[in-house]
């Protein structure tokens, strides 16, 4: 029987520093790793470390390379902090219910993301700009503390001039080269140009952001049931045994993380939950 | 199918028989002023407990009776879901399973609460994705149950459904009749109990001592002064996340996490990494964990569930509602174990009727 918690080993292909304490790296895919959906994650190990549950950062299509993004801030991740290819690490996945995205062809494409919450949304928007023709409109907002922070900004400032990516960006505090917006995510809807009876919106970042995203998108006039969010618990075995992820009757390692909001809106409305 | 009727001696030859095909039998014996399970060459005689909220004692029933107690702090998961597990070991830069091959084991004297506590479980480890070590120890398994002919000051079984009448999915049933002078009613559910039944060969039981176990049965289910509505009750406490009896049961909860740990349905483990310093090798291992304990629910920075409140919601919302959307059914089968072990003598089934109480 095939044992879902017994790692791959797997070689770190790149390295690359993305702001002082988030960074991305690319492993070769195990041989029966198959494919992934945008918004799925892996378990990654060190061993004597431990595992630690990572989304999945790159292009669903690029079957050579499992890119992951990464904020320093555990014991896991400030160990593959210090990593360098060809290191070896191990990896299990991928796991979790991903972005709907065969649920929002034909319409409007919304993201938004706060912070190292872009890393799940990438894939969709690598997948989407490949086939622009299948959306109304793709629209990324996405906030950050600081312009320094903003994630892949080479990349999106291309996808907007060569894609047909709408790209919004707002910052908590700016610098004097700043050209952007400064304030909350929530106040960059109205500056984008948007059809919210045709909007499929994903939403991924800090908890009280999905809650005040929700909340404007539905006053914009955005149907709940197509606003999606991708929710973060601690999670250490991605199949539902360990129990550490539940949300009231939602294993988020594999009911989610990615939720229709009005399904786990009363459990994130109560608090400690 | 045919059902018979065992002597005494006829259950130790049971135990005998099994033990000499090298099958490990795991059954009641009596230690730590309890009834635990272990394993076992024979059967306790004569021994009763005593229990209520936050209260157990073993006593002497003054008879011959092999199953004239009801539940101690052990359960079953600890042989099929161990306390800690290997679940695999790094050496020389490779991963190695640590899963092996189990021993055949026989559960001896599963209650019916039991029954339905490991075929919840079941659902646990061989559903969307199958636990190798908790399957090959389930393939493993004889499970011999027997009905129970009393109800401990805890037992609600009858409440949620599981119980006292043994359901489907044991090898053997046994009804235990005349505790002065037990014999036992004998019945197979499936072929491996058919086989144990043929290598004993007692002798056919007759119809009226049938009757003699529905009779027992509706006497224990009679015994039981414990009741839980279990109707509509994921949504009676969905919808009362914020109750303020919350605030009342965690004045009283420690947090300790003994209803976890006796329950036998919970299934919450963590991993950690075992380094032997010897050859620089490390084992990945799995435990048992509780949702009371303060990290259970850490998150980058902080905890989800900081308050006593949060985390006696965490569970209870859990085990009567959430198991429900999640698995299809409850995460509890009534054997009352959490209402014993608690050290204050929290009773879960006055929480729920407090909180379903109307504001």
């Amino acid at each position: 029987m095939k044992d879902p918690l017994l790692p791959h080993l797997v070689e770190m292909q790149s390295w690359q520093q993305e702001s002082e304490l988030v960074f991305t790296f690319q492993v070769a895919p195990p041989e029966e790793y198959g494919s992934f959906r945008a918004g799925q994650f892996n378990m990654l190990y060190l061993p004597g470390m431990g595992e630690s549950a990572i989304s999945i950062s790159g292009d669903p299509a690029d079957r050579n390379h499992l890119t992951h993004t990464v904020r320093a801030v555990g014991n896991v991740t400030r160990a593959l902090h210090g990593l360098r290819p060809p290191a070896r690490i191990g990896l299990r996945g991928p796991f979790g219910r991903g972005w709907p995205l065969a649920a929002a062809e034909g319409r409007e494409l919304l993201l938004m993301a706060g912070g190292i919450g872009l890393a799940p949304l990438r894939p969709v928007l690598f997948q989407a700009l490949a086939a622009p023709e299948r959306y109304q409109r793709v629209t990324l907002l996405l906030g950050a503390r600081s312009p320094e922070e903003i994630l892949y900004s080479e990349q999106l400032l291309r996808w907007k001039s060569d894609a047909g990516l709408q790209f919004l960006a707002t910052v908590d505090v700016a610098s004097a080269a700043w050209r952007g917006d400064v304030g909350v995510i929530t106040d960059l809807v109205q500056r984008a140009a948007i059809n919210p009876q045709q909007t499929v919106a994903m939403v991924c970042g800090p908890e009280i952001m999905l809650r005040f995203c929700a909340r404007r998108l539905r006053e914009l006039g955005v149907a709940s049931d197509a606003i999606h969010v991708s929710l973060e618990r601690h999670m250490q075995c991605g199949t539902g045994f360990c129990g550490h992820c539940q949300l009231g009757p939602y294993f988020l390692c594999k009911d989610g993380p990615v939720f229709a909001y009005p399904a786990v809106e009363p459990y994130l409305m109560t608090q400690e939950f | 199918m045919l059902m018979q009727r065992w002597t005494p001696r006829d259950l130790q030859a049971l135990i005998d028989g099994l033990r000499a095909e090298g099958v490990r039998v795991l059954g009641p014996r009596v230690g730590d002023a309890a009834i635990l399970y272990d394993e076992i060459e024979t059967l306790p005689i004569g021994c009763g407990d005593e229990q209520a909220p936050g209260h157990y004692r073993l006593t002497a029933r003054h008879d011959q009776s092999r199953f004239g107690y009801n539940l101690g702090p052990s359960t079953w998961k600890q042989f099929l879901f161990p306390p800690e597990e290997a679940i695999f070991r790094v050496q020389d830069g490779e991963f190695i399973s640590c899963r092996e091959q189990p021993d055949k084991m026989a559960f001896f004297g599963v209650r019916a609460c039991e029954l339905a506590a490991i075929s919840i479980q079941d659902r646990v480890f061989i559903g969307d994705f199958a636990d190798p070590g908790y399957a090959s120890r389930r393939e493993n398994l004889l499970l011999i149950a027997v009905n129970c002919s009393q109800a401990s000051g805890n037992c609600f079984c009858a409440s949620t459904g599981d119980g006292p009448a043994v359901g489907v999915g044991a090898d053997l049933i046994l009804t235990e009749l005349r505790p002065e002078d037990p014999y036992y009613l004998v019945e197979a559910q499936t072929e491996a109990g058919q086989l144990m039944m043929s290598a004993i060969g007692g002798p056919a039981a007759a119809t009226g001592e049938i009757d003699a176990r529905d009779e027992v049965l509706a006497a224990t289910r009679l015994q039981m002064q414990r009741e839980f509505a279990t109707e509509g009750i994921a949504e009676a406490l969905y919808s009362a996340l914020d109750h303020p009896h919350w605030d009342v049961v965690a004045e009283r909860c420690l947090a300790c996490g003994n209803c976890t740990q006796v329950c036998p349905t919970c299934f919450c483990s963590s991993t950690r990494e075992h380094v032997n310093p010897v050859g620089l090798g490390v084992t990945h291992m799995r435990r048992w964990e509780s949702c009371f304990a303060a990290d259970h629910s850490y998150l980058s920075g902080g905890v989800v569930r900081p308050s006593v409140k949060s985390r006696y919601r965490q569970w209870l919302t859990h085990k009567l509602a959430g198991w429900e959307l999640q698995f299809g059914v409850s995460g509890c089968t009534g054997c009352g174990r959490c209402i014993s072990w608690c050290p204050v003598g929290i009773d879960l089934t006055e929480e729920v009727a407090e909180i379903r109480r109307p504001l």
